[in-house]
């Protein structure tokens, strides 16, 4: 039986002292240990991006990411993410165009489609499905979660968006 | 699946990290990004006793431009390789390439030295470090030995590197000027593992391919250099009959084994297919 590891990380702003076995992965320490049930377990190999969260800032696979490695970083879920307001527009952009339907795949979108505002604000259509595609939806086929971020992209181009 | 029960420790020198090396050997793992390493371990395809992790080993990030290449630490993540300016100016073959490597949330992570160690023969980087001429920086309880990127790649997840040993970093020599880059891959989901990729450079002087390098991934065990083709394209100018030559030179290149997807025709069929874009991409771009 392995050693287990203290760690001292600091989730959606609070900072916590986890005892952690070294195995578990981040989205199972999320889930089981903090009850966090936002970010969701899938393919547990890095293929299905429902297990998204964010290291520092930037978005990761919770399932690449052992809850040892958290010592001293920060983790958001979109628990967090969400409630800071960050997610508004997308979120209200999802709900007018059917985005979520299931919803298992729904917070991985969100936070991967944040990162994809934050990074490329000037992304088409095409580089926006290019950027979502690591992340299954087997609900929607897609369009519709593509239409949601587009209209969003756009939205923030509009001059007005600037001085808001 | 669950990652099978390891120990973990978290060294901050290199010197920490090597002597765990020698001492555990192939009973323990290092942990860089865990793109691959953690995937593995969750599937349970290795099961090692120790976890190295060497992310709080500081001399091992960083991007630098030196006097005559660029330094990449084999820390440094592919979404840092996709950023950067610096890469951007000495080496754009790289950053043409970091698109293809999985996905931003797994570029956040994964490291290039990670993918280069792991020599995965469907990877990007083994491809463009081979095209680029890198130099590898490997250490050892001996000190550090420079191996060449067409000496490092043996066989299917089998590099030069021995098993007390470690990747610190690569040298990538600075191109001259007027050289052309070039990176095309097919995947059956963008970021997924490819089926067939190539990495190109070469210097366009009077419309001519002077000094191409061709170098195709997925296609063998190992980064596959199609040195007859670069011999054809040699001093040529593009044209379509070109392209028709080369991919009859390719036949004699490239011998790939059918995956779950494709067959070995489909695949040399794809490579040829590829080889055309990148030839047209850098004949263009001159």
């Amino acid at each position: 039986m392995a050693k287990s590891v203290q760690i001292v990380t600091r989730i959606n702003g609070v900072e916590g002292t986890y005892q952690v076995d070294p195995r578990l992965h981040l989205v199972d320490f999320l889930r089981e240990e903090v009850e966090l049930k936002t970010s969701r377990v899938g393919c547990e190999q890095g293929v299905c991006g429902a297990c998204t969260v964010r290291l520092d800032g930037e978005i990761i696979r919770g399932c690449l990411f052992l809850a040892v490695q958290a010592d001293g970083r920060e983790i958001d879920t979109i628990d967090g993410i969400s409630d800071q307001g960050e997610l508004r527009e997308l979120q209200q952009s999802f709900h007018d165009h059917n985005a979520a339907q299931c919803g298992y795949c729904t917070p991985g979108m969100l936070l991967t489609a944040a990162a994809l505002l934050r990074e490329k604000p000037q992304a088409t259509r095409e580089q926006v499905r290019e950027y979502i595609s690591g992340n299954y939806c087997r609900c929607t086929g897609y369009h519709s979660i593509v239409d949601a971020v587009c209209e969003v992209l756009e939205l923030h181009r509009q001059p007005s968006a600037k001085s808001a | 699946m669950k990652a099978p029960s390891f120990d973990y420790v978290k060294p901050d020198s290199l010197d920490d990290v090597l002597a765990l090396l020698a001492q555990h050997g192939d009973d323990a793992r290092i942990l860089a990004g865990g793109q691959t390493l953690l995937a593995t371990l969750n599937m349970r395809l290795s099961e090692p006793e120790l976890l190295i992790d060497i992310n709080a080993v500081e001399a091992l990030k960083g991007i630098e431009a030196k006097d005559d290449h660029l330094w990449i630490g084999a820390l440094v993540r592919h979404s840092q390789i996709e950023d950067s300016p610096v890469v951007a100016q000495h080496a754009p073959l790289l950053m043409q390439a970091a698109p293809h490597v999985g996905h931003r949330a797994i570029r956040n992570q994964g490291t290039f030295g990670g993918s280069i160690a792991f020599a995965d023969p469907a990877a990007e980087w083994p491809v463009c470090t081979v095209a680029l001429d890198a130099v590898f920086h490997l250490a050892g309880s001996q000190g550090v030995r420079k191996v060449p990127a067409a000496e490092f790649f043996l066989d299917l997840y089998t590099t030069e590197m021995a098993s007390d040993e470690m990747l610190i970093g690569c040298e990538i020599p600075f191109s001259p000027p007027d050289t052309k880059y070039a990176f095309q891959e097919l995947a059956r989901r963008h970021g997924d593992y490819a089926i067939v990729g190539v990495a190109a450079t070469a210097q366009m002087r009077g419309g001519a391919f002077n000094n191409a390098r061709l170098v195709f991934l997925g296609m063998g065990n190992t980064p596959i250099r199609a040195l007859d083709v670069e011999q054809l394209v040699e001093g040529k100018a593009f044209s379509d009959d070109l392209v028709s030559q080369a991919k009859q030179a390719l036949v004699g290149v490239l011998q790939p084994s059918a995956d779950l997807y494709s067959s070995a025709n489909t695949k040399m069929h794809l490579a040829g297919v590829l080889m055309g874009r990148v030839l047209k991409q850098l004949a263009e771009s001159a």
